[in-house]
């Protein structure tokens, strides 16, 4: 099908999937759907459940914190390529943030929970997702610790 | 004054009562705490969690935290964080000056409730002034409770509220504290992170505590889920809310959430009842 | 001879004159309904000739017309304004403060301190119930607003039964009229079907008994009656809008979400002129001001809108930012959480808030369908 073999490129070739099993990518293929929002869309909201996770293919989509009387404080915008939540993986699967789409998004959408209960059987399976993904999250704390160095402020945050 | 007791013929906020400030204690860049003395008749009595309007002349009045020990006869103590017209005219005044007081309103932090049970009382920020008055009750009856547990977050070592209470508090052996802050800059200091991060550090029996949080509604939020996850009940976790005030009294409308009016329905809730209506953006 | 109705009186023009002159000898200030710029307004009444005699109005989604049609001295509908002008004012002194040279010492003056006493003449049933209303919010909850209730406490009101019903009319829906229930202490019934002016006159209380005995009446025949109890009961079946308020409350209350809220959100222009024109509107905010020739601070109270942005603001910024969750929030007040908050509806079906409003929204237009489209999704 035009369809699934144009995800199973996709999987094949992203590095969160690269090298993996070919079982595992038949697999995780068969879970993942062609999504699309428009700008506005939220693909989750804080504390909603994450059974969902998406690798973006097209638009950008912000990750932000709800402040009352700010509104969306963002924290990360997250573009082509890039592969939004983790929390699917990790109890209480909760969504931590909001994801809003900042112009029309299309994404491929991983069915998560499907995948976490193959993962609780297969445990090579479930150790090599968690090594991937706890990569991507090393990176994103990383990052968040830089942004938290205020290095352009001086130094006193005020 | 018997004169100002008459005209309370008017709505409340056409009465007020004047204080004096006795004391001004400067505890940070833009934080000060005020010692007031009512002039006439005694201060009423308060309970840990309620708030005053305190009214700086000819700017207006804000809605303050009474941050005092309601305990012992004294002064009254606010703690007061600059962040708009009247509350910069108050951390400006001087010993000796005159501002307006009415009050107190809201309802209290349950601390009667948390007998018998652990207590955690984490702070964010300003959030430490309106359960200072908490940690007060506690320590005055302090046989009556288990283990009581303060978790102090703050941004930079420099915004520490009541340090030469910190270090008290520290040194007893009745009392966990536990202090952060979110940038460290050059000085040392030995917690730097979010409060959260020390909740489930903290040493409290989840079936039996009572959690009271104060803070900015986002870091209520999260240092919740916190207290959630660490499997203290819904029902047995409090905060105080913010909204914008300008009656105390439930009669302008202005500090409506949902239903609810913060001024007299709170500022403190039970989070199994208010967090309905948190869910919902912009409420 | 024909039957006495019981109790009823009538007046006639010299009667109503009577009415007024007795009420100002009294040391009332009779305020009423009077035709300025086009439009119903209310304020002082010297004479009954000051009613608004011969005036049509016509309502409905942003709109509001006079024309010249019959005689009647109560032939339009709801007011522009709404009594609470009166009995909340928008703008109350609350008081003036000293500060001694040094600064040591704070002086309170009392402001306004005279509160008058109002005679309210023409209070509609819709009107009525809204004061009503408005003592449960403001001197019957914990902390009672005196003025208000100082106010309320001296006002006599001459309610007026319609008898003919508004294209924006909805009080029907809420039980609340078109005839007054209670709460007067006189209500008149204009009868139409007269050469002359003719007024059946009902007594509510002993103060209300006490001013008709002052007054050249007779009482009303049985067939003045009937002719009264039938235009109210047309005007029943003729109003210009419903609302179904079966599970309304719940309704509102679980969707906060809802996609209508955007859609207002997409016509509302936050003019706030809905909170201003409604009865039961009551958000005040107070204005701290300084006079520098004289050094006094004084405290004004001045009515709010929940639609201002700043109504909700907290250092950092605005709670309800967007024009959505301003429209929420006050349609879901009005119509929701009053009954949670004191135990009654907001809304009184007086239809003000869609005639008044430059983008006609209409109240019960967009609760139909929040309604409606819960029912398809459901």
């Amino acid at each position: 099908m035009v369809v699934k073999k144009d995800i199973a490129d996709l999987i094949e070739q992203h590095p969160i999937f690269l090298g993996l099993e070919r079982r595992y990518l038949e697999f995780i293929a068969a879970c993942a759907t062609n999504v699309r929002f428009d700008e506005g869309d939220y693909l989750f909201r804080e504390g909603d459940p994450a059974d969902t996770f998406y690798v973006v293919r097209h638009g950008s989509v912000v990750v932000e914190i709800f402040v009352p009387e700010r509104g969306g404080v963002p924290v990360q915008v997250v573009g082509e390529g890039d592969v939004l939540s983790w929390s699917w993986l990790i109890p209480p699967y909760q969504a931590q943030f909001d994801a809003r789409c900042a112009t029309l998004t299309r994404a491929i959408a991983f069915d998560g929970k499907c995948l976490r209960g193959k993962c609780e059987q297969d445990h090579d399976l479930g150790y090599e997702l968690l090594k991937r993904f706890a990569r991507i999250m090393i990176q994103r704390v990383r990052a968040t610790r830089i942004q938290l160095l205020d290095v352009y402020g001086h130094g006193r945050a005020r | 004054m018997a004169e100002l007791a008459e005209r309370s013929d008017r709505a409340f906020p056409a009465f007020l009562r004047p204080h004096t400030v006795t004391g001004v204690e400067r505890e940070t860049a833009d934080t000060v705490t005020l010692e007031l003395v009512p002039v006439g008749s005694g201060r009423p009595a308060f309970a840990a969690g309620q708030f005053n309007m305190l009214y700086a002349f000819g700017v207006g009045e804000a809605a303050i935290s009474i941050s005092g020990d309601p305990t012992r006869a004294g002064p009254l103590v606010h703690t007061v964080r600059a962040v708009g017209s009247v509350s910069s005219a108050l951390c400006s005044l001087r010993r000796g000056d005159v501002v307006g007081v009415r009050g107190p309103f809201g309802t209290p932090w349950p601390v009667e409730e948390a007998a018998g049970c652990d207590v955690v009382l984490v702070a964010g920020g300003i959030g430490l002034a309106p359960l200072r008055p908490t940690l007060y009750e506690l320590l005055a009856r302090r046989s009556r409770f288990g283990r009581v547990s303060v978790l102090y977050g703050t941004r930079t070592p420099a915004d520490l509220l009541y340090r030469g209470e910190l270090r008290q508090w520290r040194g007893r052996f009745d009392l966990d504290v536990e202090v952060t802050v979110d940038h460290a800059a050059a000085e040392h200091f030995d917690n730097v992170g979010v409060v959260t991060r020390l909740i489930p550090r903290a040493a409290f029996d989840p079936d039996e505590t009572v959690a009271m949080v104060c803070g900015p509604e986002v870091m209520m939020r999260f240092s919740v889920r916190e207290l959630l996850v660490c499997g203290v009940p819904a029902e047995r976790i409090f905060v105080s809310l913010e909204r914008s005030m300008r009656c105390g009294v439930g009669l302008c409308g202005h500090c409506q959430l949902g239903p609810r009016f913060v001024c007299k329905d709170g500022p403190v809730f039970r989070w199994s009842e208010i967090a309905p209506l948190l869910e919902i953006r912009e409420l | 001879m024909a039957e006495l109705h019981p109790g009823t009186w009538m007046l006639d023009r010299e009667g109503l004159n009577g009415l007024l002159a007795v009420l100002r000898r009294l040391g009332f200030r009779t305020v009423g309904p009077r035709e300025r710029d086009g439009a119903i307004v209310l304020d002082t009444l010297s004479s009954a000739g000051d009613l608004p005699w011969g005036w049509r109005d016509e309502q409905g989604p942003g709109r509001y017309r006079l024309t010249r049609l019959g005689d009647e001295a109560f032939g339009c509908g709801v007011p522009a304004q709404s009594w609470k002008r009166f009995l909340h004012p928008p703008e109350v002194r609350l008081f003036e403060v000293e500060r001694r040279a040094d600064g040591r010492g704070l002086t309170l003056v009392p402001g306004d301190a005279a509160i008058e006493s109002y005679a309210l003449i023409g209070v509609r049933a819709c009107d009525l119930n809204a004061i009503l209303v408005h003592d449960r919010v403001l001197s019957q909850g914990a902390h009672r607003d005196q003025g208000y209730a100082a106010r309320r406490e001296r006002a006599f009101i001459v309610a007026v039964n319609c008898t003919r019903s508004g294209g924006t009319c909805f009080c029907a829906s809420f039980d609340t009229g078109p005839r007054a229930g209670s709460g007067f202490d006189l209500v008149m019934t204009e009868l139409s079907d007269r050469n002359v002016p003719a007024f059946v006159v009902e007594v509510g209380t002993v103060r209300g008994a006490e001013v008709l005995a002052e007054l050249p009446r007779r009482p009303a025949t049985e067939a003045e009656g009937r002719s009264a109890d039938d235009a109210i009961a047309a005007a029943r079946h003729a109003m210009g809008r419903r609302l179904t308020t079966d599970g309304l409350k719940e309704l509102l209350q679980r969707n906060p979400d809802h996609p209508r809220w955007q859609d207002a959100a997409r016509r509302c222009l936050t003019c706030g002129n809905c909170t201003m024109a409604c009865p039961t509107c009551f958000c005040t905010d107070c204005a701290d001001v300084t006079d520098l020739v004289s050094g006094r601070a004084a405290r004004d109270r001045r009515w709010d809108s929940c639609f201002n942005l700043s109504f909700s603001y907290i250092h950092g910024g605005p709670m309800r930012r967007s024009v959505s969750a301003r429209y929420r929030h006050w349609m879901t007040h009005k119509l929701a959480s009053w009954f949670d908050q004191f135990g009654t509806s907001g809304c009184v079906g007086c239809g003000r808030c869609i005639a008044w409003c430059p983008a006609g929204i209409d109240i019960t237009e967009e609760a139909r369908a929040i309604r409606g489209a819960e029912a398809k999704e459901g």
